[in-house]
């Protein structure tokens, strides 16, 4: 049996993400990696908690921030992540078309979202002139919440990378994990977001 | 041979059927993660005592990313011992992380 077939199975096994030995290291990596990740993140949150208050001026997290973009901004994320739960159904039923296209919805979901994150600060720079350098608080802010941008901005890189790479290719079990492995690094942004919009916004709103 | 192949195709059925189910799952779960999201933005907006408010936002906070990581990243699967250990690993850094950063400061 060559090795072409036995990546290629006409039925994939139950767990795809984990049939070969390097697909299941890849598995137990990435989860080693969103530990650390978790760390990095409660820096920026332990930073920002500390810093909030320190604002030089009207520029408070409470005059700020609107809760109508922020509302629209999570939907967008959470939906993102319930239509990569649906790429990784179509992966497991080996259906590659489905799958791509349910990448690609995630992707169109995530880009709407740093659509809006990119209005937002714009709108904070040239409406409030809230910068990085305007206060402590706007430093705090422009890391965490940029940060977060950022990972976003490198999970659609990466997924887009992933669907061109392999459009020709179909699924097998060489390019399974991969596909799995960037699906949970979309849940892991979610996670970090839901922590965002409540302790960032919601909870200045608050005071 | 037959029966072979017959008994491979019911097996095939039952694990499609198997996956939707939790397909199914997966989008009730999200039901409830919309709906801990408009509670949350509702009592914002509701104007309420903060210190009842707060609380109740991370409790929220958290029982969504317990639902991520359970359903949405299969941590109720069976083989996510190590996963296990290393992220909670990572989030009680975290969370000692947050609790000196705040106590510097609050001091």
């Amino acid at each position: 049996m060559s090795q072409e077939h036995t990546l290629n199975p006409e039925v994939m096994p139950d767990e795809p993400e984990k049939a070969t030995l390097e697909g299941k290291n890849k598995f137990l990596g990435f989860w080693f990696f969103l530990g650390g990740e978790t760390v990095l993140f409660a820096s920026l949150f332990g930073t920002y908690l500390a810093l909030r208050g320190s604002t030089m001026g009207d520029n408070t997290p409470e005059n700020l921030f609107g809760l109508e973009l922020v509302f629209i901004m999570t939907m967008l994320l959470l939906t993102s992540s319930l239509t990569s739960v649906y790429a990784m159904y179509h992966m497991k039923n080996n259906d590659f078309p489905k799958m791509q296209l349910w990448l690609g919805i995630t992707v169109v979901l995530g880009l709407a979202f740093l659509g809006c994150e990119i209005y937002e600060f714009y709108h904070y720079v040239h409406e409030y002139e809230f910068t990085f350098s305007s206060s402590a608080f706007g430093s705090a802010f422009y890391t965490l919440v940029g940060f977060h941008g950022g990972h976003v901005a490198f999970g659609l890189l990466w997924i887009i990378t992933l669907m061109v790479r392999n459009a020709k290719r179909g699924l097998s079990l060489y390019n399974a994990p991969k596909f799995y492995v960037a699906s949970l690094y979309w849940h892991f942004i979610d996670v970090v977001w839901v922590f965002i919009f409540t302790v960032v916004y919601l909870m200045g709103k608050v005071g | 041979m037959v029966e072979n192949t017959n008994s491979t195709n019911t097996n095939l059925e039952y694990k499609r059927a198997k996956r939707k189910e939790e397909m199914k799952q997966q989008v009730v779960t999200f039901a409830l993660m919309i709906v801990f999201t408009i509670i949350a933005f509702t009592m914002v907006t509701a104007d309420l005592d903060k210190l009842f408010v707060i609380p109740i936002l991370l409790v929220l906070a958290i029982v969504q990313v317990g639902f991520q990581l359970y359903y949405f990243m299969h941590m109720s699967h069976k083989g996510h011992e190590m996963p296990s250990l290393m992220f909670y690993g990572g989030v009680s850094v975290a969370f000692l992380t947050i609790l000196t950063m705040l106590v510097l400061v609050w001091w």
